[in-house]
């Protein structure tokens, strides 16, 4: 599981009939101080995340695990929203 | 999937029991503009490639369900043989254009054709 | 999944028989101010993508797998979407 910060949306018409119906949001990885890291990746929004909040995303087979993803062509899906990060 | 062109083979007498009757070829990563790019690597042959040929190979668990329903331990393969490349690109299309004034370059488009073969 | 431009087709024979009937793409996967990122990749083609066309990369077996519809066979990207637009929040690239 990855930090992120939503950065964009994707809106492709032409796609995989099961990922109709889904938001697709781009990610930039961040630390866990808020800095901004590099590289990006598109990914399925199962939590209804908005522009700019910080969020949890999940990579691989496991992203086919969340919300509504079970069986799709999915390998980066946002499984949480971010409310508060402590560091020790 | 990546593409890369086959320039050696890997003997190995002593190996896991499932590789015993597989070729392991080495592969070296091209650019679709047929420039080497990275390192050369051990991919298992999936496909009766040889020497010279251009191909693609898979990378991951995925490189060994050619072989089912044995599982080798092996994490590249290839898995086929490439007999033309047709490639068409602008630099950077989506870079914003330099001012107008600047002259426009022509756009480095370039189209390769190879027939399978030895290089 | 990445965002990737298609910049060429491979013509292959003899191949795979999971990749029979399916298009061979070479895709290039781009960062987000559209400069190349990293080496172009081959990609199976699910969805009539063409040389130019900005689309959306799976980069992983399964999904890559399931939508061009061969399971269990050595595929690990396929091209899944055709992207017809991005919206950016501002001073992101």
């Amino acid at each position: 599981m990855i930090l992120a910060r939503v950065v964009g949306t994707v809106v492709a018409t032409r796609k995989d009939p099961r990922l109709e119906g889904k938001k697709l949001l781009i990610l930039k990885p961040i630390s866990p101080d808020g800095k901004d890291e590099s590289g990006y990746v598109v990914s399925v929004d199962t939590v209804s995340a908005g522009f700019r909040e910080r969020v949890i995303a999940v990579s691989g087979s496991s992203a086919r695990m969340a919300e509504g993803c079970k069986d799709t062509p999915v390998d980066n899906a946002i499984i949480g929203i971010v409310d508060e990060v402590h560091m020790d | 999937m990546y593409f890369g062109r086959v320039v050696g083979s890997v003997w190995a007498t002593i190996k896991s029991p499932q590789m015993v009757g597989q070729r392991m070829l080495v592969v070296q990563p091209l650019t679709p503009e047929l420039k080497n790019t990275g390192k050369p690597l051990i991919c298992t042959d999936a496909i009766g490639a040889g020497a010279g040929e251009l191909v693609y190979w898979v990378r991951g668990k995925e490189a060994s369900f050619p072989f089912l329903p044995m599982e080798p331990p092996i994490d590249t393969a290839v898995i086929g043989i490439v007999d033309e490349v047709h490639v068409k690109r602008t630099v950077n299309e989506d870079v914003p254009a330099a001012p107008a004034a600047a002259p426009v370059p022509p756009p480095a488009s370039r189209k390769n054709s190879r027939k399978n073969g030895p290089c | 999944m990445l965002i990737a431009r298609v910049v060429g087709e491979l013509v292959a024979t003899q191949k795979h028989a999971s990749h029979e009937g399916r298009k061979l793409l070479l895709v290039q996967p781009l960062n987000l101010d559209g400069t190349d990122r990293g080496d172009a990749v081959v990609a199976l083609d699910a969805v009539d993508a063409g040389v130019g066309d900005k689309v959306l990369l799976a980069t992983e077996g399964f999904s890559a797998m399931t939508s061009v519809g061969r399971p269990n066979s050595p595929i690990d990207m396929a091209v899944i979407g055709f992207i017809d637009h991005i919206e950016l929040v501002e001073g992101v690239v």
